[in-house]
Order: structure tokens, then sequence, then C-alpha cells
């Protein structure tokens, strides 16, 4: 099983859950971060100080899918995440050696093949 | 050093005692006089003091609550809630007979109603002696809080307490009474309706000798933190705009003409400011900014402070264009220059404005208005112009001097800066143990375990041990 790490615009967030989703994610997981690249931020005005951050708002989804899915997954997430301009972001992927599901204790691929199938 | 904090306690705890028991040695009761009070102004007044109030906490609190970094929201909530309270108590004690007392060489007030003894139900003017006093109080308690603005993020509690103390009972009481209580500077003709030089020119200087006296920020002016709530700050300007209302209508002192002409006087000038103000940051800066109407709004109610009862209508427009137009240039151009953290921008919105507008009461003041005022250089009384100069200056330099002198005198006592690790890690947490936020689902919701916050600019990480369960054995 293959984790994939996405760093991207959150103004390109639906497209990319959607994209993935399509693709055939069955799971993922949202956090809110800050990161810095080649991206500079757009300044801010309070009071006549102009305030320049370094961090930049982007939104990270990670999911875990099958080796044979891989592929076809980052292709879609890429294309959906894309927009040609600096800050678009990095997708990591990285070996997972296991996976349970809490609910029924499966382990392995079975817990993150989804039962809808 | 916790013996030297019981000694001082106890010292201070004492003489408070004693002046409560002087207070309530039995006075002769003054007979309310019925035939001249009028229940119009008499509820006008109260309501005009409640409105006041309101503008200490929760309008003044949030509007500087909301341009602090999050680390210090609650500290500076405590700064306006604080002084309320200590002004409550001071004010009856006595602030209020420094001020308006029999008159002590122009300079500041007898001790006739100390304790509040001989302030009672009976008239002053068409409105009981308590209502003019309590109303008197709430300006007291504004102008201590809002010098608050000056030291935010830096200054030491007990520091700030003391502090607060004598600036009330050495500054704002003689400086009240001088203008409002029968002192030199009403005495010389100097017009102030509501409190432009008591109130604003005074905690402008102030705030901005206390900057220069306690110091800057850590990373002033390169690294400082935006606003952690600009909502919290919008919201307190309307609150002070609202608040306003009573702050100039009510000091007509009656349910009449001119509290209404002063209402309208005051709403005027306050729109005018604010359209300055987004005009000026539109074409120099190139957006128009909430923060800037909020902060125009609350440089044109200051500017219109003094005129409001004395100017006509056509005219408080203008006042309140000058509020905005040199509260901008204060802190978007000397502000930078005069060198000093005066972290609010109090000096420039407040010492400034203020500034304006009571020179321009000097201009504009027309007894059509108002007869028991005067008329200005506009209407060929040059001399109006010079009585509110002169006026403007000594505010200027009884404040500036005089918070110069405290603050030396304070610090003598007890560090008024906190240190380089409490800065950064936050007043609220340093000097009040709290934090002001517990928004995360996770962690604002179960009471175990570690409590973490985290800052997302990629600064401080807090974490603080709160164990709420039996612990576990090893």
């Amino acid at each position: 099983m293959k984790m994939l790490t996405l760093i991207v615009r959150p103004e390109k967030f639906s497209e990319v859950v959607e994209a993935l989703q399509k693709a055939g994610a069955t799971g993922m997981t949202i956090t809110e971060v800050r990161g810095q690249g080649s991206q500079k931020d757009t300044p801010q005005i309070y009071r006549g100080m102009v305030y320049q951050t370094d961090f930049i708002q982007k939104v990270k989804i990670e999911t875990v899918v099958t080796d044979d899915m891989l592929e076809h997954v980052l292709h879609a997430a890429v294309a959906a995440a894309r927009t040609g301009q600096v800050g678009d972001g990095k997708i990591f992927v990285t070996e997972v050696f296991d996976a349970v599901r809490v609910r029924t204790g499966e382990q392995g691929e079975a817990a993150i093949i989804s039962s809808k199938k | 050093m916790r013996k030297a904090h019981l000694t001082k306690g106890g010292f201070i705890g004492l003489a408070v005692l004693a002046l409560w028991l002087l207070a309530a040695m039995p006075v002769l009761a003054e007979e309310a006089d019925p035939a001249a009070i009028n229940s119009g102004d008499t509820a006008w007044v109260l309501a005009s003091a409640a409105l006041v109030m309101a503008m200490v906490v929760p309008g003044l609190a949030f509007f500087y609550g909301g341009l602090v970094s999050q680390r210090n929201a609650l500290s500076t909530l405590m700064h306006s809630f604080f002084v309320l309270a200590l002004i409550a108590v001071q004010w009856v004690l006595w602030g209020y007979t420094l001020a308006f007392g029999s008159d002590i060489g122009g300079i500041f007030g007898g001790l006739d109603y100390l304790g509040f003894r001989g302030v009672g139900q009976e008239a002053s003017g068409t409105i009981p002696h308590l209502a003019f006093a309590a109303f008197q109080g709430m300006f007291a308690a504004i102008t201590v809080a809002l010098i608050t603005g000056g030291f935010a993020e830096r200054m030491r509690f007990p520091a700030f307490v003391l502090f607060s103390l004598l600036w009330a009972t050495l500054i704002y009481d003689p400086l009240a009474h001088m203008v409002w209580g029968g002192g030199w500077i009403a005495q010389l003709g100097a017009l102030d309706f509501a409190g432009g030089t008591v109130v604003h020119i005074s905690s402008g200087i102030s705030a901005l000798v206390a900057a220069y006296v306690i110091g800057k920020r850590q990373g002033y002016p390169h690294a400082i933190h935006p606003p952690h709530n600009v909502p919290f700050t919008v919201l307190g300007a309307a609150l002070l705009w609202f608040g306003w209302f009573g702050f100039n209508a009510g000091s007509a002192l009656a349910a009449d003409g001119l509290a209404a002409h002063a209402f309208v006087a005051t709403h005027a000038a306050t729109g005018a400011a604010t359209l300055a103000w987004l005009i000026l940051e539109w074409t120099l800066r190139g957006k128009p900014t909430v923060l800037g109407a909020a902060t125009g709004a609350v440089a044109g109610l200051v500017a219109i402070t003094p005129a409001a009862g004395f100017v006509d209508v056509w005219a408080s427009i203008f006042v309140g264009l000058g509020g905005g137009i040199v509260g901008y240039w204060g802190v978007n151009w000397l502000k930078a220059r005069l060198g000093a953290d005066d972290a609010l921008d109090v000096f420039g919105v407040h010492g400034l404005a203020g500034t304006w507008g009571a020179l321009a009461t000097g201009i504009f003041a027309n007894t059509a208005v108002n007869p028991a005022g005067a008329d200005g250089l506009l209407f060929g009384n040059p001399g109006q112009f010079v009585s509110q100069l002169i006026s403007v200056v000594a505010a200027w330099l009884i404040a500036g001097v005089g918070t110069y002198i405290i603050l030396k005198i304070v610090g003598a006592l007890t560090p008024l800066r906190a240190s380089k690790e409490e800065e950064a890690t936050g007043l609220d947490q340093t000097i009040h143990g709290e934090t002001a936020y517990n928004f995360s689902p996770t962690f604002g919701n179960t009471a175990s375990g570690l409590l973490a916050e985290q800052h997302m600019s990629g600064a401080t990480t807090v974490k603080q041990r709160i164990s709420m369960e039996a612990p576990e054995s090893p």
C-alpha cells in the first residue's frame, strides 16, 4: 500500500478531493497547514503597516491506496491540483507497511478496500 | 518576592480601608429638591453614563483586544476591565472631589466630596448630583483605559495598576478640574464640550510618553504580529461610536436641543472622518481596509468631542474630515518617524485628532448653537482660538511631563516591563495564567492530558500539562 501526502492550494481543495474519490481513493485525512516553498505570500495591510508572512496557507490531504491504484490516483490528483502557477504544491508517496480497520480488525489491503466496491 | 507582594498589598489594603471608613462617617443627609430636578434630563444623563461605561467595556476593550496578538488578548481586555473597576472605586473615594471639589489655586478641587459625602440626590442643575458625578466618573475611567494602548503587550501588571491609580489621581483629576471644575483653563474661557482635552489629548500624549519610557515590543517595527481578530476591533469601534452618543450628547447634561445638536454633530463628523480615512487609504495604499474605516471613525469621534455642543452641524463635517486626515497622517506617516512603539496608535487617533478638535472648536464655535459657549475665529473672535491653543499646550505638558514622572516613580518601585521570555510567551499566560481561546475540537472538549496550542505562523508552541484525572500508577 502507498500513502499519498498531497499539499495543495486551499482553493483547489474541492476539486482535488473529488478527483481522488473518482479515482478510487476510499478515505482521506485533511489537515490545514502552512508551508514554505518558492511562492511569496500576498502582503496584508493593517493600519498602514505591511505584513508579509513567510508561511503560506495550504491544505494537506493524506490518503492510502493499494499499489495498483497508485499511478491512476496520482495522475488524477496532479491534474486537479495544477494551476500552472508557482505554489501548486507537492505530492509525496511513501510506503505503508500495514493498516488496520479499527471496527473489524481487518489488516492489510482489506483495511483500506471499501466494502461498497 | 512573595513577602514583598504581601507587604505592598497589606499597605494598599489598609489605606483603602482607612479612606472607606472616612467616607462612611455619618453626614447630614441632603434633601432632594423635586422642583429643580427634571426627569427627562436625569434619565438622559444616567443613560449616557451607562453608554460611556459601554465605551470602556466592551467598546475599547475589544477595539484594543482585537488589535494585539492572540497571546495578549486577555491581558489587553483586562486593562480596560480592571481600569473600569479601579476608577469606579477611586472616583467615589477621592477622584470626584479632586476634580469637582471647591477650587484650590485653579489647579485641583478640595476634599469637600471625599468619599462622595455631600454628593446626594439633591439637584445639581436639573439632575441629581449623584447623576452628574456618576456620568463624570465614566469619563475618568475611559481616559485611563485609553492610555493602555500605548504599552499594550509588554507592561507588567503591578506596574500597570500603580500607574493607573497615580495617573488618575495626579493627572486626570486635576486636569478635569482645570477644564471643567472651575480651574484656570475654564477661567481662561477655553471650551471643551465633552473631553477633547481632558480625555483624548491627555491620554494620547501619555500613551506616547509611556511607549517611549517602557520601550518597544521585541521585533518592533520589523517583526510584529498583525491584529489577531479584526472583527473584534470593528465590533469595539461600533460600540465606541454607539456609546459616544452618551459621551457627547450626554455632556449637554440635559435632554434638550443642545443634546440633539451634539448627537447629530457627533454622527456627521464621524461619518466624514471614516470617509476621509478610507479615501486616503484607498488612494495612497491601494486598498480600503475595514480596520481603516474603524480607526477613521474613532478619530472622527475624538475630533468632534470638544466641539459637539459648540459648532454648527455643517462645521462638524469639517471637524470630522480634519480628524480623519490628521489621524491618518499621525498613524501612517508620523508614527514611524517618532520611533516609539505606541502599539495601538493612541497618540495619532486620540492625541493628534483631539488636538485638531480642540483647535477646530476655536475656529468654528458659534454662540448661535450654544450661547453658553463662545464664538470662534470664523465668527470674528480669534481670541477663542488662542484660548484653545493654550489649553492644548497645557494638556500636552501636564500629561506628558506628568506621565514621565509617574512612570519613573512606579518603575523605581516595581519593574515596568515584562521580561523577554514573558513577552515572547505572552502576557495572558505569564501574568494571568489564562489562554484566550480553546477552540480545538479535541482539546477544547476533552479534559485530560496534554493541552497544546500551536501558533501557525511558525513561532512558539505553548504546552501546559493539566491533569484532570487521577495519576495512573507507573
